[in-house]
């Protein structure tokens, strides 16, 4: 028996209900390809995503995180992305410095019509998380299987 | 100052002003002063201490005894009032409850750093202007004030009290490049490679005793993700120090943009983990990305992480930002 072992990177995207989910969806309705490492959580808001969720994907065994929400200014709640971009910049600043990979997170602002954009940009970060290799530095032991 | 203190203290109790006082009593040791509540003249006279080694930050302290009945006095150093300031900002503090007595401050010792000057078996420090005159099992010994000075207050940033309903001394200004980057921009210029064995050995040190929590001004709620069993990063971990990385970067973020940088997290850390150095790197990001901002400096402006504009930086900035790629 043949055992494939070229790595597949799983990849954790957190989409907000509004914009970026109903991306994913239309790109599956446009039947664009996009890998199947990626899963997909529905969140609220873009601003709904607490850093622990995704210090908390990576521990069990994410190895890159993608956040999707609307564009800046489209927010369903007005302001909430506003909010996350900030958040995001500082908690992605703070993996830099703890040594982590550049790279193993994103924000990416998807909106509802852009199908192919949603599509293009998972192909591109898996892609990158593939080249970065395994997550080494953010993963507990425990829940590895 | 201690006569002065302990004089102020006596008198707003017995004219009526307040009913409580708020002060530091000598704990396990000399140097280990703990925050402590003085009902009486005698108890003052008795236990009341203000030494080089009052370094614990006792505005927190205010958010249960505000809210009691009767007032309640409590003696601020510069960096303790920002403190005060950020907790009243967040309506945790009843100000009308609090008797604030803001003290002039020109840095607090280190009683590792005093130990590191050669000093064996410190029975008593006496403060004597700028030399510390040590009482030890082997003789009596002098040495500079400034070689025993604590991390923090090396790189003071300000010694302004920005609040205070009177004030012993007199207070200085804030310090303009005090030098407090210094060590942030340091672990910025290694590689990740180095950055990441650097963390890896301060954060596998931790206990997680959440000393650093219980001590925090800035960690006030009532519930907390790091009390809850279920959350997976209550205690300590078993297997591998993931968790104690998660644990500290949480509970950094938690406090980013309200953090006022008093240092009392590393202060009491028993492991001597360097915990500001966390703060401080989101500190000088909000600085570089949203402008300056001193949070406890005043009580209008909106901390960073709760306000926004439209012209804001995307995330990415910082992969484009400097250092290198790992």
């Amino acid at each position: 028996m043949q055992v494939n072992n070229e790595f597949k990177p799983t990849i954790v995207a957190f989409c907000c209900n509004w914009c970026s989910y109903a991306g994913a969806d239309l790109s599956g309705t446009n039947r664009l390809n996009y890998p199947a490492n990626v899963k997909i959580i529905r969140v609220p808001c873009s601003c709904r995503v607490n850093p622990m969720f995704i210090l908390r994907a990576f521990q069990r065994g994410a190895d890159g995180v993608i956040i999707c929400g609307c564009h800046p200014g489209d927010c369903h709640y007005t302001t909430g992305n506003y909010y996350a971009r900030r958040r995001m910049t500082l908690l992605f600043s703070m993996l830099d410095y703890l040594g982590i990979e550049k790279g193993r997170t994103r924000v990416e602002w998807v909106s509802a019509a852009e199908g192919a954009k949603f599509a293009a940009t998972m192909n591109e970060f898996v892609e990158t998380v593939t080249k970065l290799g395994e997550n080494k530095r953010l993963e507990d032991l425990r829940c590895k299987n | 100052m201690q006569e002065l203190i302990k004089a102020k203290a006596i008198e707003l109790l017995e004219n009526g002003t307040v009913d409580r006082v708020l002060g530091w009593k000598t704990g396990e040791f000399f140097y280990d002063l703990t925050p402590a509540v003085f009902t009486s003249r005698e108890e003052i006279e008795k236990d009341f201490v203000y030494s080089v080694f009052s370094g614990a930050n006792l505005s927190k302290y205010l958010v249960k005894e505000s809210r009691k009945d009767g007032k309640v006095a409590a003696f601020l150093k510069p960096c303790d009032t920002y403190s005060f300031n950020q907790l009243l900002k967040e309506h945790r503090i009843w100000r009308d409850h609090v008797h604030v007595v803001g003290i002039a401050c020109d840095g607090m010792c280190d009683m590792e750093k005093i130990r590191a000057y050669g000093a064996k078996g410190v029975l008593s420090v006496e403060r004597d202007g700028d030399t510390l005159k040590l009482e030890t099992l082997y003789g009596p010994m002098t040495m500079n004030k400034a070689d025993a000075e604590a991390e923090r207050c090396i790189c003071c940033k300000s010694r302004k009290l920005v609040a205070y309903d009177e004030k012993i001394g007199e207070d200085g200004d804030v310090i303009e490049n005090s030098g407090r980057f210094d060590m942030v921009a340091k672990l910025e210029a290694m590689t990740p490679d180095e950055r990441y064995a650097f963390w890896q050995g301060e954060l596998s040190k931790c206990i997680r005793c959440n000393a650093c929590r219980n001590v925090c001004p800035a960690c006030t709620c009532e519930k907390c993700v790091f009390d809850n069993p279920k959350s997976g990063i209550a205690q300590k971990a078993a297997v591998n120090s993931f968790e104690e990385s998660m644990y500290h970067i949480i509970r950094a973020f938690h406090v980013a943009s309200r953090c006022t940088d008093c240092g009392e997290c590393s202060r009491v850390c028993p492991q001597n983990i360097p915990l500001h150095l966390l703060n401080r790197k989101f500190i000088k990001d909000i600085n570089e990305l949203y402008g300056e901002y001193q949070s406890g400096a005043d009580l209008e402006t909106r901390p960073p992480l709760m306000n926004f504009t439209q012209e804001d930086c995307e995330p990415s900035v910082v992969y484009e930002r400097g250092g290198k790629q790992a």
